[in-house]
């Protein structure tokens, strides 16, 4: 069971918390205009990254608020969280104490 | 009890208390203090169990938990039946009666020792190249005779009564394991006033201390040793931020610092509290970990080396100061490590006759052999081991110069051979952590690399043995972790390597021991064994590798070493070395199998906890559910909810019943528990925005007090979740959902709301407990409700499919007018609390109207007769709109919608796509059952393809005949087509019909 | 090929066993093949088996980055079923079954197959539901699959609890050629008999990237041991598939989650079959060595980690507990962890894909062992004929973009 960062709230354990999928993935704005792949993309087409993963999670059993965070699948340790609507911190930034 | 056999002082035990216990239904008598191991030793047992393949006799190895040979099954009564018990780790309590396994007829004549005849001819892997012919052969032949004699102990067969109970903690540090420098580093972590845990799998901490002579012990800080020990534990059980864990085994460390630690408390009590549960299990968030888990005794791999009376120095030394069991007269030590020298010595001053020692190594300056010589004890070196004697109990063994073959060997008689081929370090939770392991040449051993995890290691875990040097380390970990984890700054969870970096560790002060088996003169023969519980010898190692198994993980698999119950704690490096030796590539190269959770077996129920029966699971109740469960309802899951499914009178079955509530509901009046319908209260000046952008209905035309039903899609296009939404007022949605979907639901609407259309101004909040809904439909509804509300009911002023704000007996009320029924309907939303009080109040106005209770399974008749769908029964995921019958509800002019885009796919506008219609079977007593298959032509053989398949079947009271809606390709187009309904026993005729079969003009919904 | 037999093991018994050979060789890899797998799996070498076998294609190599067997295949609960809802899954998984009949013959490998029965519980009137519309699709797809009322159940399984239970027992779906086989027996049968046709299995050797020529076809591989030119590759890589699809370009529709299963310690024959139950996820059987071997359910979220956390296993056990009370006091004995690659519609994709010579084999989610022989049979074919099977033609990677899913998950709410 994962402790998460949640940027609202501090850290909880996993049980609070439902997995989001990849974060990043935006809803393409005009729907109709988009063709039939770029449409399959956007609903099936993951990263599914071996490495930092930007993902979304959301605080579902606490604050009730969705948020991002950068976690290492390899590992899966976070590199850091983030909220909604904030690029993503550098994957490449030291890893915090 | 054999006094002979037992100290007349020291050791840990209480002389004074006696216990009797029964192995193998015999009695005998051993004393407080004992394991049911050091009992049957002092009892000179020592043929304690049968190996899982040649069944060969096997006594104890070891004391501990890295026991494989002496497993036994402890029963209590005959639920309480534990098997696969280490007997070294089995507490003796008063009438405690444990069993041998895996034999047949009894353990000292077992007719399962015939596989051990048989051994030239099933090495390791013989199953896969064997039992295959006849073909059908192995599954009525083979395999049950295999599975037969397979196995170790017996399964209970009666419910486990005990309780399990489940702890969640956090602390500064935890730390692993209360031996010195665990103890040490528990010590100097609560100096530091931070919050610690320390647990250790034995009943009493002291780890290596308890097993030296009291007599002889060392001095830490000033003190002897064993009053070190007594103080130092007493002041932590004295400090109130400090949690003692003994009997407490640290089986898993998980992510982000989490270990799960099995608690024992009431095994080792001969009449336990009925109260008292069985095991504890905790999951322990640590901020910081000190493994301090010691090291395991290696055994030396020589022909005939499992004989019972063949056992590890250390834990001799243990028999005898722990306790005070003479494990055998006559002694031959056999050691590739300095530790078994002291042993040899203990065991002599106790009056043990050590006939000679053997020590594999070359050198022959050591300090231990002069004084083992002084002492009188023959010194053999550069030794090695032909063979031993005996079937129940060694009774020889052969020795020999390495150089001189078998020319040279001499046979001594003994009862006892001890042997040391070094120590393991317990790396098993530090590299569950996924920290790096790394080989230590000096040791021969895998230490502690770099950390995953916000961990330490200490003491002998890490390669530190000597005693003095483990204290301090233990120390140095203890006051390191507690200054890390309180240190101000910290945040995150994120390892730190730098964290749990230490100096590297001292030389191995005893020597380096011994990874492989025992170099032998050419032409040696016996069996050497290298796991002992499933017999995996040197030479099925041999074969593997002949074989072309490379990977140390096929060599584990093949051959099966390492896997049994002690997962390898004695066996794994030994195989290691001879592997490494077979393949001529250095220990590193071969690699290392994964250390896997649990570090020792732990009970299933451990991790079910107290989750049983009405436990398993919450139960979601509505605040009517009382009533119901008086009044004899019938109930069934729907997600966490139970559900009233029918009331049936007397002796009615449910068709009875179903058929009788219909009837009421259509010419009459029934009353039906609604409140697990799904509710969510969307709210705030966008909320008609949201609305249309996440369901495919248009919403903006919907006047205040008016209903809709609505429908909503996953951005896949297919059908999510439906319901009736209100609009209260302007700003403000009454939704409601299915009721399993309400959950998903709302976290679909809060995933779009704040990080798609976070520009929305919305709120929403689920009211689904806060609402009891009482759904009162039928004729005569109306007559019901009218006498009770503040509201004009006539359908003038309350339409169908419309809301109203309102007061029932004076309770505030949203006043439904809706049917899901197809009679005119109203469905009472009021306070939860309330619920219960208005229910009564409505039956009791309804008993001038013939009213009914009814349930969902009468419920589901009455909507499946007008056609309406059940989500997730009429459709399952791959059902659109349209598919559905349900094109009318989208909004056609709107631009977008959650799955808008997606049902213009090719494959979703497909005129074949499998449409919901109305199947009437020719014969109308004839029930269709759910699932049935509906094909195009009768006797269709397989494989063949059908049209779709039938979603709802019932019988309906009504109508007097069957009904059915189902899902077939074209369907619309077939309406008056006959097809055929595949059951065994043939075809059932059914023609397409429209799925609304009852009042398809809909007056009565609107009365 | 050393035959393997009961004879052969007697005779050579009397010499101590000397007389084997390696099962497999372990050569160095060629410059060039004439086709390549990516994984050595059951799948994988499945796949070059059949190509060699079938197709004739014996200049092959199979490329495995660890040692072979060692992913899913070798972490598996070993359950084998076909009673799937849609024809094409119900076709694909009956293929796989009715190799599985054969297998240990063909292979000259003991794979254990014991058709034991598979039974899934129904604790809910929609469970009913569903499983009822799985029996009548199957019966009509010449599946076997059947319906068992809670008395059934309990005969076909004695210690099923259907006393005191949160969910009550309803019924259940028995499929009676399913079973369970010997996971690491598949891996290294199909090995030693493609070997035997002359295929190279090369451990230890990790594919780093994918080489394509101007026309943008592949034309080979970048490997840890160098490169190796082939024009035709076949990715089975399960869990790590879009890590080597990423190399030629191609992104899927694929997420890998942790899956972990779990063993007891052995205790004498106890438990008669396989018991599903998707409701309270609970898998459970009884291995022929004794230990009763329970699979969990995946993990939230993605990860490489081959480990998931300790609620999921706690869950998978509380839900064996209340089925079967008398296994409390049984004790876990080892608990590891797969990655499981889950494709948006939870069936496989078996397919060509838009790189010329380059073909996938993902996408099994949990249910990727018990396809093995047919799965590896399709793949096989595809690679050789360059076009589908029948049998593998609705599995493409197009189905997404197109909306012809084959949903098992949405329509059966049934874990693979």
């Amino acid at each position: 069971m994962l402790l998460i960062d949640c940027p609202y709230c501090g850290e909880r354990p996993e049980l609070e918390f439902v997995y989001g999928g990849q974060a990043h993935v935006a809803r393409p704005a005009q729907p109709a205009q988009v063709s039939a792949q770029q449409w399959a993309d956007y609903l099936y087409r993951r990263d599914n990254t071996r490495g930092v993963h930007a993902e979304r999670w959301r605080h579902t059993h606490g604050c009730g608020r969705f948020f991002n965070a950068l976690r290492d699948t390899t590992t899966d340790h976070f590199r850091a969280t983030y909220k909604v609507g904030e690029p993503p911190p550098s994957a490449a930034a030291p890893v915090p104490r | 009890m054999n006094e002979g056999l037992r100290t007349r002082e020291g050791g840990r035990i209480d002389r004074s208390r006696g216990l009797h216990f029964s192995f193998d239904g015999r009695a005998y008598t051993g004393v407080a203090g004992d394991t049911l191991a050091s009992a049957l030793l002092a009892n000179g047992v020592h043929l304690m169990g049968r190996s899982f393949k040649y069944h060969r006799p096997r006594g104890v190895l070891a004391c501990g938990a890295e026991e494989p040979n002496a497993l036994v099954a402890v029963r209590r009564d005959a639920a309480r039946y534990t098997p696969n018990l280490r007997a070294t780790q089995v507490e003796l309590y008063e009438g405690l009666a444990a069993h041998s396994q895996n034999r047949w007829p009894s353990l000292a004549f077992d007719l399962g020792a015939v596989n051990d005849l048989l051994a030239p001819f099933i090495p390791a892997g013989f199953y896969y190249k064997t039992f295959m012919w006849p073909r059908r052969a192995w599954q009525w032949l083979y395999e049950p005779r295999i599975r037969a004699a397979a196995g170790l102990g017996r399964a209970p067969t009666e419910a486990d009564p005990d309780r399990y109970a489940s702890r969640y903690a956090h602390c500064d540090v935890l730390i692993v394991g209360a031996g010195p420098a665990g103890l040490a580093a528990a010590a100097a972590a609560a100096a530091s006033g931070a919050r610690v845990m320390l647990c250790d799998e034995q009943n009493e901490f002291g780890g290596s201390l308890l097993a030296d002579d009291p007599r002889a012990a060392a001095a830490i800080e000033g003190r002897p040793a064993p009053q070190w020990l007594r103080e130092t534990s007493a002041a932590l059980g004295s400090n109130a931020r400090v949690t003692l864990l003994p009997r407490t085994t640290a089986f898993g460390y998980f992510p982000h610092n989490l270990l799960g630690l099995n608690e024992r408390l009431s095994d080792h009590l001969a009449d336990p509290h009925p109260d008292l549960p069985r095991e504890r299990q905790w999951q322990v968030r640590a901020r910081e970990v000190v493994l301090a888990t010691g090291a395991i005794e290696r055994p030396l791999v020589f022909p005939g080396n499992d004989r019972p009376g063949i056992m590890l120095a250390g834990a001799a030394r243990t028999w005898l100061n722990r306790y005070g069991v003479l494990p055998g007269t006559r002694a031959v030590v056999v050691t590739a490590h300095d530790e078994a020298y002291p042993a040899a010595l203990e065991l002599q001053a106790a009056g043990v006759f050590i006939a000679s020692i053997a020590d594999v190594r070359a050198r022959d300056d050591g300090s231990w052999a002069a004084r083992a010589r002084a002492a009188g004890i023959p010194v053999l070196t550069r030794a090695t081991v032909l063979g031993t004697g005996g079937r129940r109990r060694v009774n020889s063994i052969l020795l020999a110069q390495l150089e001189g073959g078998e020319a040279g060997a001499q046979a001594q008689p003994c009862d006892l051979v001890l042997m040391c081929g070094g120590f393991t370090p317990s790396v098993h939770l530090f590299s569950q952590s996924r920290g790096k392991l790394c080989w230590d040449e000096g040791l021969q051993a895998f230490l502690p690399g770099t950390p995953a995890e916000r961990v330490r290691s200490a003491g002998a875990c890490r390669g530190v043995f000597a005693l003095d040097a483990a204290l301090a380390d233990g120390a140095a970990a203890g006051a390191a972790a507690a200054r890390e984890a309180t240190a101000p700054a910290r945040t995150g969870v994120c390892p730190s390597g730098a964290a749990a970096a230490a100096a590297a560790p001292p030389a191995a002060g005893g020597g380096a021991g011994f990874a492989g088996a025992l170099p032998q003169p050419a032409g040696a023969r016996g069996r050497a064994f290298v796991d002992w519980q499933n017999d995996v010898t040197t030479g099925d190692l041999a074969l593997a590798t002949r074989e072309g198994f490379r990977s140390i993980e096929h060599i584990k698999r093949y051959t099966t070493t390492g896997m049994a119950t002690d997962q390898g704690k004695t066996s794994n490096l030994n195989a290691l070395g001879i592997v490494s030796c077979t393949l001529g590539k250095p220990i590193p190269e071969v690699g290392l199998t994964s250390f896997r959770m649990p570090y020792t077996p732990v009970s299933f129920g451990s991790f079910a906890g107290p989750a049983r029966g009405e436990l398993f699971d919450p139960v979601r109740t509505t605040p009517m559910h009382e009533w119901a469960r008086a009044r004899g309802a019938v109930f069934e899951d729907v997600g966490l909810w139970k559900r009233a499914r029918y009331f049936p009178r007397g002796a009615e079955h449910m068709h009875a019943a179903v058929g009788r509530e219909c009837l009421a509901v259509r010419n009459a009046c029934g009353i039906f528990d609604a409140s697990t319908l799904g509710k969510i209260e969307v709210v705030g000046k966008d909320a008609v925005t949201f609305m249309n952008r996440l369901y495919v209905n248009a919403w903006t035309g919907l006047a205040v007090g008016r209903c809709r039903y609505g429908l909503l899609l996953r951005d896949d296009g297919f059908v999510y979740d439906d319901g009736v939404v209100a609009r209260v007022s302007e700003n403000r949605f009454h939704v409601t959902t299915t009721t399993g979907g309400a959950p998903r639901v709302l976290a679909m609407m809060e995933d779009y709301l704040q990080t798609e259309w976070s520009d929305l101004k919305v709120w929403l909040t689920s009211t689904t407990e806060q609402w009891a809904v009482v759904a009162v439909q039928g004729p005569k509804a109306r007559a019901v409700l009218a006498g009770l509300v503040d509201i004009d009911l006539a359908a003038a002023a309350l339409p169908h499919m419309s809301v109203a704000l309102g007061r029932i007996s004076g309770v505030p009320m949203r006043l439904f007018r809706v049917s899901f029924t197809g009679e005119l309907g109203f469905e009472v939303n009021v306070p939860a609390d309330f619920g219960p009080a208005v229910w009564e109040a409505l039956w009791d106005a309804g008993q001038a109207h013939d009213i009914t209770p009814y349930g969902t399974e009468t419920m589901h008749v009455l909507r499946a007769e007008k056609g309406y769908i059940i989500v997730g029964q009429d459709t399952d995921g791959t059902v659109t709109p349209d598919d559905a019958g349900l094109g009318w509800a989208i909004g056609k002019n709107k631009p977008d919608f959650v799955g808008k885009r997606s049902l213009e796919r090719p494959a979703m506008t497909s005129p074949q796509r499998r449409q919901l219609v109305g199947l009437l079977t020719t014969d109308p007593q004839v029930v269709l059952e759910d699932g049935a298959q509906v094909m195009a032509q009768a006797g269709a053989r397989a494989p063949a393809r059908a049209l779709g398949h039938v979603t709802s079947s019932y019988h309906s009271s009504v109508l007097g005949r069957s009904i059915a809606l189902g899902l077939v390709a074209g369907g619309r187009a077939r309406i008056g087509e006959t097809l055929y309904v595949s059951v065994p026993a043939g075809d059932i005729p059914v023609q397409v019909a429209s799925p609304v079969f009852y009042d398809p003009q809909g007056r009565r919904l609107h009365a | 090929m050393q035959p393997f037999s009961g004879l052969a093991l007697l005779r050579r018994g009397l010499s101590g066993q000397r007389g084997w050979t390696t099962q497999w060789r372990s050569p160095p890899p060629k410059a060039a093949y004439d086709a390549l797998i990516v994984g050595g799996g059951g799948h994988g070498l499945g796949a070059a088996y059949y190509l060699a076998s079938e197709h004739h294609l014996t200049n092959i190599a199979v490329l495995e980055k660890g040692w072979i067997g060692g992913g899913n295949t070798g972490r598996n609960t070993t359950i084998i079923r076909s009673n799937y809802l849609f024809d094409e899954s119900a076709a694909l998984y009956d293929h796989a079954v009715r190799l599985w009949e054969r297998l240990s013959q063909v292979l000259n490998y003991n794979v254990m197959f014991s058709q034991r029965g598979v039974m899934m519980l129904a604790h809910t009137v929609h469970d009913a539901q569903v499983f009822k519309r799985h029996v009548h699709a199957n019966r009509v797809n010449g599946v076997d699959n059947e319906w068992l009322t809670p008395e059934q159940a309990k005969a076909f399984c004695p210690l099923l609890n259907t006393g005191n239970i949160r969910y009550p027992v309803l019924g259940a779906a028995l499929q009676r050629r399913g079973g369970t086989a010997r996971h690491d027996a598949v891996a290294w049968g199909y090995a030693r008999a493609a070997d035997a046709l002359g295929v190279d299995i090369i451990e230890n050797c990790e594919v780093t990237g994918i080489r394509r020529n101007a026309s943008g076809a592949v034309e080979g591989v970048e490997t840890t041991r160098g490169t190796i030119r082939a024009p035709r590759i076949g990715v089975a890589a399960a869990g790590h598939t879009s890590v080597i699809m990423k190399m030629a370009g191609i992104e899927l529709p694929l997420e890998s989650y942790p899956l972990q299963a779990l063993v007891s310690e052995p205790v004498k024959p106890v438990f008669p079959c396989v018991v599903m139950s998707n409701t309270i996820h609970a898998y459970i059987s009884q291995s022929d060595k004794g230990e009763l071997v329970i699979g969990a359910g995946t993990d939230a979220y993605t990860s490489y980690t081959q480990r998931g956390g300790l609620h999921i296993t706690s869950h998978a056990l509380e839900a064996i507990c209340e089925l079967f009370p008398m296994f409390r006091r049984l004790r876990m004995l080892r608990n590891w962890g797969g990655i499981v690659d889950v494709t948006p519609d939870r069936s496989p994709i078996i397919a060509r894909t838009p790189v010329p010579g380059l073909y996938v084999n993902c996408g099994w989610g949990t249910g990727g062992f018990k396809a093995t022989p047919g799965s590896a049979h399709v793949f096989a074919w595809t690679i050789a004929r360059d076009e589908p099977h029948p049998l593998n033609a609705p599995f493409t990677l197009e189905r997404f973009r197109d909306g012809q899913l084959i949903d098992e998950a949405a329509a059966a709410a049934v874990a693979h």
